[in-house]
């Protein structure tokens, strides 16, 4: 298991955001959680990546505990995240966006950039080969000078996803990656995940609402409402469960609207989930 | 054409009556009496006459922008008129009511500058009025000019302005027989050197358009290394300049200029803290200050604790800045924007009372301050002269700039951005937010000490007086004004927020109101500075051409190890 959640607890004053969660992602997985508006999803990738820190529980990356660790450390153990309203650094160029990801692995001091000593030039020289090398495979190469602002949504969507590369991290948390995209670029989107898990052995723990993208790419889902786990398991398994049905449409809904939801859910994609 | 009529007169009545109020409020205040003294041309033609003017070419060129043709003119013309109506209305108010209970300003001598020497009587009021209604057509036709010629008389006349304002300064630098001939012996510029410095500031920027246009087509085609063998050259004769400078700038200049590169060092430092990483630190005096004292306290021997030399005093001063940097920056660590404004605002307060209190007399000197601080020796040659101290200053400068410009290209640099721009996602990309702000309080605080050190020793004497908010206030109206981040922007603005009024001695009672002026038409009309990072931009834009030059090659790398 490279993260496992136990028993993870928070609270924001009365609301119970998540309830005793227990979550674990495989290695070189694609793992999805969806749940209705506040069930705690992003709240869960907070605590993730040490935003927040649970009142109860623990999580661990690949068996050490990182609760309680600030999140500039939890992201040099390997956790990069993106997020669900893009935060790039707008007036940034691109290059410049991803070279501040590869911040941990730039290795010099003060003196070094000071006098621009051998390893200055050699760490940046490296540093920028790396960052190009990830905005081709991102798809962005080329637009290494173009100040972030005035890329377009996908692209930003994308550069947002090379930064997070650059962490070189062994988790990566997508928080609704394909939001706001039209159909086009979420197939390029979908297209880019699988590739990072296939290519580059990423695991990837995502946040989405459009549930074709989650019965398409996901090897795993887990299912979150009011921050308690109510359902776990394979796209078209998840997708056939009453208690889920329920919890997107409301009690009653699993018997008499079950054909309903089951296109909300998106049927008609989940014959070739999980190939 | 109705239409167009009804809303000029409109137009004329709105601005009219707001030229009139800034025209009074000018007067008010006494700026007008206080100019009325600079004579720019000839005995006659004063600074106050000017800004009036200025007031009424402003008015009629406002009217006229929308309403493009005769009836724009005539609207001009009116609501120039108007502003000549509230001129001698306030003077007739003036010479008839006593207002100075009120109105310090309002003397007996500002209804006879208001209106010529006219008099606000029919003959003033006359005067007046075809003066207003004159102004306001000729600023009114200058919107029939294109937009570049505007401009152009616009800064030719503003240059010929501060050519007249700047004539005590020119003086110990020109040559006499260009002074005799630019100059009368008593006020400003003779007529025929006001005519040719007006035909030169034309000349220059319409001959610079015409070589610019047909070089912009050949710099494009320059290949890079050349551009950078200009540039070379470029930063060769700024060097030259830099350093003959207090040779022929005379003592006056000299002091000015000191002052100017203190608030550059100043600048500097407070561009690491605020312009790099975004941190609003409103108690920058506090460095400055603690610079100076501890200069003061290691060398002087009227406190008898230390009696160190300058040049041993000067790296200890800088080092317990630096100190002082990082144990301001400790507690605010975790405040943004308008909460870390206030702490720090706090901080400049406390250093300052701490070195006027009593408690501390013995060791600071309290109100009193401290004299007798050590001047710098090289071997036998002690440097007392403000052209002298020049040179350390423009080392400190130069210094200070290499490190921002080494730190802005470095991983350092680039987790300050990463903090101003989103302090949540560069902690999200591993970057420690402790110590990226601790370095840039230090290096920051590191720069205002040593500016501090260096005036200590340059007036000799510190007092707390020095030490007040409104030099924090300065350095970041600078900044701002120079374009944030910018580093030439730190030179532009010091040189215009401080330079220019040092210059123009009679500013100093304003230099309030006109940096509240001068900061809001900034925000209107150039936002992002005087100078901002453009030449980044060029940067950026160069390094991209060299990039798509070397593409091919890299393309081919890529398909052998990459996918």
């Amino acid at each position: 298991m490279l993260l496992q959640a136990r028993q993870v607890t928070k609270r924001f004053g009365g609301v119970v955001a998540l309830h005793s969660l227990d979550l674990e992602v495989r290695e070189q997985t694609i793992h999805s959680i969806i749940g209705p508006n506040g069930a705690g999803k992003t709240t869960f990738f907070n605590c993730v990546t040490g935003f927040l820190v649970p009142e109860e529980g623990e999580i661990h990356l690949a068996g050490e505990p990182i609760t309680g660790l600030r999140p500039d450390q939890i992201a040099r153990l390997g956790i990069a995240r993106t997020y669900q309203t893009i935060r790039l650094f707008r007036y940034l160029t691109v290059l410049d966006n991803v070279l501040i990801g590869l911040h941990p692995h730039v290795r010099y001091g003060f003196l070094d950039a000071v006098v621009h000593t051998r390893r200055y030039h050699r760490s940046e020289r490296e540093a920028e080969a790396e960052a190009r090398e990830l905005l081709r495979y991102v798809g962005l190469a080329g637009k290494e000078f173009v100040i972030a602002n005035n890329l377009s949504y996908g692209d930003q969507r994308r550069l947002e996803i090379a930064r997070a590369l650059a962490l070189r991290p062994r988790l990566l948390l997508l928080d609704e990656p394909t939001a706001g995209m039209n159909p086009y670029e979420t197939d390029q989107m979908i297209t880019l995940i699988r590739r990072l898990r296939d290519e580059r052995g990423m695991t990837i723990l995502l946040i989405e609402h459009d549930m074709k993208v989650v019965m398409n790419i996901s090897d795993l889902v887990t299912v979150l409402d009011f921050g308690e786990k109510i359902a776990e398991g394979k796209p078209a398994e998840v997708q056939a469960n009453p208690r889920v049905i329920e919890a997107y449409l409301g009690r009653g809904a699993a018997s008499g609207l079950g054909g309903i939801a089951a296109r909300v859910l998106g049927d008609e994609s989940a014959s070739d989930a999980g190939s | 054409m109705g239409m167009g009529r009804e809303q000029a007169v409109r137009r004329a009545l709105v601005y009219g009556l707001i030229g009139g109020i800034v025209a009074w409020h000018l007067s008010l205040v006494g700026l007008i009496e206080a100019f009325a003294g600079r004579r720019l041309i000839g005995q006659g033609v004063t600074f106050s006459y000017v800004l009036l003017l200025a007031v009424m070419l402003t008015v009629g060129y406002l009217v006229a922008r929308r309403v493009s043709n005769w009836t724009g003119l005539a609207g001009a013309a009116l609501a120039g008129l108007l502003v000549g109506l509230a001129l001698w209305a306030l003077a007739l108010l003036v010479d008839q009511v006593d207002l100075r209970t009120i109105f310090v300003a309002a003397s007996p001598t500002l209804p006879e500058i208001l209106t010529f020497n006219r008099g606000a009587g029919a003959v003033g009021l006359i005067v007046l009025l075809l003066v207003g209604a004159a102004a306001g057509f000729i600023g009114g036709g200058l919107t029939w000019f294109p937009a570049t010629g505007r401009r152009a008389v616009i800064t030719a006349l503003s240059i010929t302005v501060l050519v007249g304002l700047l004539r005590d300064v020119l003086n110990p630098v020109l040559p006499a027989l260009v002074m005799g001939f630019l100059f009368t012996t008593t006020g400003g510029l003779s007529l025929p050197g006001a005519v040719v410095v007006l035909a030169l500031a034309l000349a220059f920027p319409i001959a610079r358009h015409v070589v610019a246009q047909r070089a912009g087509e050949r710099r494009a085609a320059l290949p890079a290394p050349a551009r950078r063998r200009r540039r070379a050259v470029f930063r060769l004769i700024s060097l030259v300049f830099l350093v003959s400078f207090p040779l022929w700038a005379g003592l006056f200049l000299s002091n000015v200029t000191d002052f100017v590169g203190l608030y550059i060092l100043m600048g500097l430092g407070l561009n690491l803290v605020l312009g790099f990483a975004g941190l609003l630190d409103l108690g920058y005096v506090a460095f400055f200050a603690i610079g100076a004292y501890s200069m003061a306290v290691l060398t002087s021997p009227e406190l008898g604790h230390f009696t160190l030399g300058f040049w041993e005093a000067l790296p200890i001063a800088v080092a317990i800045t630096v100190l002082s940097g990082i144990l301001i920056g400790l507690p605010v660590l975790r405040m943004r924007g308008d909460y870390l404004a206030i702490a720090t605002l706090g901080f400049g307060e406390i250093v300052r009372l701490l070195v006027l209190s009593d408690w501390l007399k013995p060791h600071l000197g309290g109100a009193q301050g401290v004299t007798r601080i050590a001047r710098p020796e090289l071997g036998p040659f002690v440097i007392d002269r403000p052209q002298e101290y020049y040179y350390l200053i423009l080392i400190g400068c130069a210094l200070a700039w290499f490190l921002s410009v080494r730190l802005r290209d470095s991983r350092i640099g680039r987790a300050w951005m990463a903090i101003r721009e989103d302090e949540d996602v560069a902690q999200a990309m591993g970057i420690n937010r402790v110590t990226a702000k601790l370095l840039a309080f230090a290096t920051g605080a590191s720069m205002g000490g040593l500016s501090g050190a260096l005036f200590a020793s340059l007036v000799n004497s510190v007092i707390p007086q020095s030490f007040s908010l409104l030099v924090s206030i300065n350095v970041v109206a600078l900044l701002v004004l120079g374009g944030i981040g910018s580093l030439p922007g730190v030179l532009v603005g010091a040189l215009a927020l401080v330079g220019l009024p040092e210059l123009l001695r009679e500013f100093q009672e304003y230099r309030l109101l006109v940096y509240g002026a001068v900061l809001i038409a900034m925000m209107i009309f150039r936002p992002a500075g005087l100078w901002p990072e453009e030449t980044r931009v060029r940067e950026l834009e160069e390094a991209a051409e060299e990039a798509r030059a070397r593409a091919p090659a890299e393309v081919v790398v890529v398909t052998q190890d990459g996918e």
